[in-house]
């Protein structure tokens, strides 16, 4: 019998395999061509097929302590998965799409502005919104309202601690965010064949008291490194017991206002997305159900597996803001 | 008016050439692209891509075998009606694979989710009765077959462009957004059906006079 080889290293495949070969790979894919004429179309939106890759962006390293206690300890998602399949319609609306044009996605300068009903307005610069707030590393769950769902280790501070440094007046009910518009930068709102024909800018809200809630963030980066354009960089927010398409990215601003501000997929198809957009797994999306989702992680085809999807994606902790409301009606 | 002058022939041998190059290209594309997908080479979300790419697959296959007699006519190049049966079985193919991979990897065998998503879901619905009727029209392309059905073997398979339009309204109606590749494909399929319905409408007039 022959001696069974046994090598001296053992190594993960996520310990081989590259961020760019895991990029290039995907677009040797796309360029066999069969990925069908929308392919060809998305393409068109980025530099095309036979040029070369534009430089990445440069994430710097951050300085932070990490929170244990409002951490999940699932296994996280791997970086590059978490870069490289976004739903970021400003950059096109396939996954690989923000991955692909946001590179050169200019995040300095910046301004966020926090307004409307507040004692004091004010404006944030790129600086301010890496250094004006300590940082902390959170392990939320993201659960998309598509039904998958991913495990990312957030870098930044609570919503609250923005919102009490501008003074809230009293009348103030709800809090309404605006991502970045400028055409020149993002293609999908130059044309709307790339955007989804969706309406710009996208625009989220929360109530009042949902924005304050600890477990709400906003976010400046991802596995300890500032945030990839097509994360969502500067700035954006995370709210982890809703799903995905609330936390909204590269936000500008960020005003107080009394009323229920208008949101983006709500105005687009109301009977398919509500203002509160809580994940629950007895609420089903018209045309899908949202009892269980598909978690990605590391591995491929068989190692993508379907969990039971969790009231609040399992922050249950957020319940009692909702007591007393129909959670079917408002969805 | 025709584009060759003299019709497009095949040889026995360039026929059969022909049709083991299109078995490699059309097989090889889908066992590679399920390898890399085991392998995790298929970007973050190895089941959505496999997914998109037998759909889109069974889609791309399906207007390139509508193509065939229109080819066939106006080149004119006979030869390549001989091509339609296999690359129709193909579709059918891949629109199966697209269904299993749904089941077995987006819904992982849960049968209870997989019954209540095809009946209640109408997007899953409509691709759904687009498969059935693929596979009535796969299962009755043996020769031997279509003997035996006579002239009722024409108009079922003309149920084509029904499978055709519910696989176009599935494609749409699985996306989030309206403006998106499916616009594509509807102006590609009313390209491919435009004439037919010109021909279906003389030749009904020829009948009654």
């Amino acid at each position: 019998m022959t001696k069974q080889f046994k090598p001296s290293q053992t190594f993960k495949s996520s310990d081989i395999t590259d961020e760019s070969v895991f990029a290039a790979r995907r677009s040797l894919l796309k360029s066999m061509g069969f990925l069908g004429a929308g392919a060809l179309l998305s393409n068109s939106a980025s530099a095309g097929w036979f040029s070369k890759d534009k430089p990445a962006f440069t994430a710097k390293t951050l300085e932070f302590t990490r929170n244990d206690t409002l951490s999940t300890d699932e296994s996280m998602t791997p970086y590059a998965k978490v870069t490289s399949y976004n739903n970021f319609y400003e950059f096109g609306t396939g996954k690989d799409d923000p991955v692909e044009n946001a590179q050169s996605f200019k995040v300095d300068p910046w301004s966020l502005k926090i307004d409307g009903m507040v004692r004091k307005p004010i404006t944030l610069s790129y600086d301010d919104i890496l250094q004006r707030f300590a940082l902390e590393e959170r392990v939320y769950r993201l659960r998309c309202v598509e039904a998958w769902s991913m495990v990312i280790p957030w870098l930044g501070f609570e919503l609250n601690k923005l919102i009490s440094f501008a003074e809230p007046l009293g009348s103030a009910k709800y809090v309404a965010f605006k991502t970045l518009f400028d055409p020149k930068q993002m293609p999908g709102q130059r044309n709307p064949f790339i955007g989804g024909g969706i309406e710009y800018p996208y625009v989220e809200g929360l109530r009042l008291d949902e924005a304050m809630h600890p477990l709400t963030l906003m976010s400046v980066g991802v596995y300890g490194k500032t945030l990839p354009p097509q994360n969502g960089a500067p700035i954006r927010l995370v709210v982890p017991w809703k799903y995905g398409f609330k936390s909204i990215k590269s936000v500008v601003s960020i005003t107080l206002t009394d009323r229920e501000p208008p949101t983006t997929w709500n105005r687009l198809a109301a009977h398919e997305y509500g203002f509160y957009a809580n994940v629950n797994p007895d609420v089903a999306h018209p045309r899908w159900s949202q009892a269980s989702e598909r978690r990605i992680t590391e591995g491929g085809l068989f190692s993508q597996n379907r969990i039971a999807t969790e009231k609040f994606n399992g922050y249950h902790e957020v319940a009692p803001l909702y007591t007393n409301m129909d959670l079917t009606r408002y969805y | 008016m025709t584009l060759l002058s003299k019709p497009l022939k095949l040889s026995l041998w360039q026929l059969r050439g022909v049709k083991v190059a299109l078995h490699g290209v059309i097989l090889a594309w889908l066992l590679v692209t399920f390898y890399a997908g085991i392998n995790d080479n298929l970007g973050a979300d190895p089941v959505k891509a496999l997914i998109h790419f037998t759909g889109i697959g069974a889609l791309n296959l399906l207007l390139l075998t509508l193509l065939i007699s229109p080819a066939a006519r106006y080149l004119p190049a006979p030869a390549l009606m001989r091509l339609r049966r296999m690359l129709g079985v193909y579709v059918f193919v891949y629109a199966f694979v697209h269904l299993l991979t749904y089941i077995s990897f987006e819904l992982q065998f849960d049968w209870s989710l997989v019954v209540s998503e095809i009946i209640k879901r109408p997007y899953i619905t409509v691709g759904m009765a687009a498969l059935l009727l693929l596979l009535a029209l796969t299962m009755t392309s043996p020769n031997r077959v279509r003997q035996q059905l006579g002239k009722r073997w024409q108009s079922l398979h003309n149920t084509v462009y029904i499978a055709l339009l519910l696989a176009l309204l599935h494609f749409s109606w699985s996306r989030k957004t309206g403006l998106q590749e499916p616009l594509i494909y509807w102006g590609l399929a009313l390209i491919i059906l435009l004439p037919r319905l010109q021909n279906f409408r003389t030749r009904r007039g020829k009948r009654k006079n």
